[in-house]
């Protein structure tokens, strides 16, 4: 091994992932620049673009907008997820593949397709735009999400412990309480952070169904870059990277250490 | 503790009869083996006296009482299962208590339950610790504390050894015989292993496709099987073709062509009728003689070792006798016979079981 064309390999690997994170950086960078104008060599290291982000009343809007929707779109895709999970896994559903081909269908459509379809449909209804249908679609392309995370989870908790549960008096609903819940609460939380961040930072489908005047943090960007480009906006671009970056990876950690515990 | 009574049980998948019309009494305190080979619906009658299945047909009644409409959770039924199916995430404590916070115990009385019955599995230390820090033979005692700690109606154990290596197997089949003893507690135990339904079950019932093919005691399917399926299940044995030809009081005459008339014991004939029978030999009855050996009482006939399967304390050989192939275990005197020797083979007529030819 080794030579030259690994070397070259590595080499060209590095340059990929050069280009793919090092814009981030820069945005990350230049979010503490004191300068007014993005560009470098950096004049000083400062918050003030942190501080004029917190004192944005659009931004605090549309970042009220974001978690709100965010937090709601997790609720309610783990809620469908966790059921939709346990009547397939657990139940014979007539059809029941036809039924998971269609829930986790949402991923493999383009979301512009899926955007749009969504704004037909609920046109040919005579539906108008809301908060609510801006909720629905998130729910829309998240839950498939969930399905998967939590599908995989169920299905390696063997039937025969719930049966175990119930045959020591336990009701279906209590089992279900007591014994599945718990086992499969990693995936449940992983799952709701994925539909959260998710949620939190998509733009093509919120652009699409958000009725004028709500603004979610990515539209609200999406907006400001129209003017110009502000500092305002890196600072706000990092804490969004520390958001959709670090809560799956809070996830994950809360997963693996509640698998740790839980044994299996 | 209570009777079980399956009454004309039929259990269909779809077009596939699992269970055919079975009925079977279980009385109280009574250790019951449900043996055969995978697919014979032994798990299935299981799952149903459990209430984790429905009978298509029949009834199935637990002390008396039907019990077709109860849901498994108001059974009071103790269920050990294959993989033990503990509860991962919570202590052996919190396992062996999950039943009795369904059932009105008073707290203080959970904690000295819980000892109690940790104690009976001989695992009285293991309360806080988790289910996988414990090995497989630990976790399947766990499992037993946890199901007879609710004082159920009746035992259930699902193949409950078969997770288990052969030695642990060993020492858990007396351990799980000493405890139901002490408890008295009906048990429906399931398994594919003879040695485990010989060695622990006051009766057994072997099935195979379906059906039951006999409910008898070890000794009784053992020494005196019912069928040509039951011989063979239970041990190895040699299954001739030969022809009643007449009986008496104490002995049925089977004629059988290389060894002649074979006296089998009236009541290891019953019922049998002139015409073509089975003559069942097991192979631990076949003896292969020394030339000094005494053959009297013995029925003999000259044959040809084939094949030698040295097994230590005892050994299997195929004997060939013209067509006739034979199987016979025996224990080890001095040194076996070697393959290609030709030897006496013999066996006492009052060994034999017979069958009529269906």
């Amino acid at each position: 091994m080794g030579g030259l064309g690994w070397n070259l390999i590595r080499g060209w690997a590095i340059l990929v992932y050069i280009f793919m994170f090092l814009p981030v950086a820069v945005v990350v960078l230049l979010s503490f620049n004191a300068s007014q104008f993005g560009s470098f060599p950096m004049t000083g290291f400062s918050f003030r673009w942190f501080v004029e982000l917190a004192n944005n009343d659009a931004i605090l809007r549309a970042f009220r907008t974001s978690m709100i929707l965010g937090f709601l779109t997790a609720v309610i895709s783990t809620t469908l997820g966790v059921l939709a999970s346990l009547a397939l896994v657990r139940y014979r559903v007539p059809g029941a593949s036809l039924i998971s081909t269609l829930l986790i269908a949402p991923i493999l459509v383009p979301e512009v397709v899926l955007a749009v379809a969504l704004l037909l449909f609920l046109n040919f209804l005579s539906i108008n735009k809301s908060f609510a249908l801006l909720l629905a679609g998130h729910v829309i392309f998240t839950l498939p999400f969930v399905i998967l995370v939590v599908q995989a989870r169920l299905v390696s908790i063997k039937r025969d412990i719930e049966e175990a549960a119930m045959s020591l008096g336990a009701s279906p609903m209590q089992t279900f309480f007591q014994i599945t819940l718990p086992l499969m609460l990693p995936a449940v939380l992983a799952g709701g952070l994925f539909a959260f961040t998710i949620s939190f930072d998509d733009i093509t489908g919120t652009l699409f169904w958000k009725p004028g005047g709500v603004e979610t943090v990515p539209t609200q960007i999406f907006a400001m870059l129209r003017n110009s480009i502000s500092p305002e906006i890196n600072a706000l671009g990092t804490v969004m990277i520390v958001m959709t970056v670090g809560l799956p990876l809070l996830g994950v950690a809360i997963a693996r250490q509640m698998t740790r515990k839980g044994g299996i | 503790m209570s009777s079980v009574h399956l009454n004309n049980i039929v259990k269909r998948f779809g077009g596939f009869t699992a269970v055919h019309q079975t009925s079977l009494a279980i009385p109280e305190g009574e250790f019951v083996t449900l043996l055969g080979p995978s697919g014979c619906g032994k798990t299935t009658n299981l799952r149903m006296i459990a209430g984790l299945l429905d009978p298509t047909e029949g009834e199935i009644l637990i002390g008396g009482k039907r019990m077709n409409e109860v849901p498994i959770h108001k059974r009071n039924l103790g269920i050990v299962f294959q993989n033990y199916a503990l509860f991962p995430h919570k202590t052996v404590a919190q396992n062996v208590a999950f039943g009795l916070r369904y059932r009105d115990v008073p707290k203080a009385d959970v904690a000295s339950r819980v000892q109690a019955a940790l104690d009976l599995v001989q695992l009285p230390e293991v309360g806080e610790r988790y289910p996988k820090e414990l090995s497989g033979g630990q976790q399947q005692r766990i499992a037993l504390a946890r199901a007879i700690v609710i004082q159920p109606e009746v035992l259930l154990l699902d193949e409950p050894l078969s997770a288990l290596d052969a030695n642990l197997r060993e020492d858990m089949r007396v351990e799980l015989k000493r405890i139901q003893h002490q408890i008295g507690v009906t048990t429906v135990f399931v398994t594919h292993d003879q040695s485990e339904a010989l060695a622990m079950s006051d009766k057994i019932v072997v099935m195979s496709a379906g059906r039951v093919e006999q409910i008898g005691t070890p000794e009784e399917v053992y020494n005196t099987p019912a069928s040509a399926f039951v011989a063979n299940f239970l041990g190895a044995s040699n299954i001739l073709q030969g022809r009643c030809t007449g009986r008496d009081a104490q002995a049925v005459q089977i004629e059988i062509a290389p060894f002649g008339t074979v006296p089998v014991p009236a009541d290891k004939a019953a019922d049998l009728r002139e015409g073509p029978a089975k003559l069942i030999l097991r192979a631990e009855k076949l003896l292969l003689l020394g030339a000094a050996a005494d053959t009297s009482g013995l029925i003999t006939a000259q044959a040809t070792v084939e094949t030698v399967d040295y097994q230590g304390q005892t050994v299997r050989y195929f004997v060939r006798l013209g067509e006739t192939q034979l199987q016979a275990i025996n224990m080890i005197d001095t040194r076996p016979f070697v393959e290609g020797s030709t030897v006496t083979i013999g066996f006492r007529p009052q060994d034999c079981a017979a069958l009529q030819e269906t």
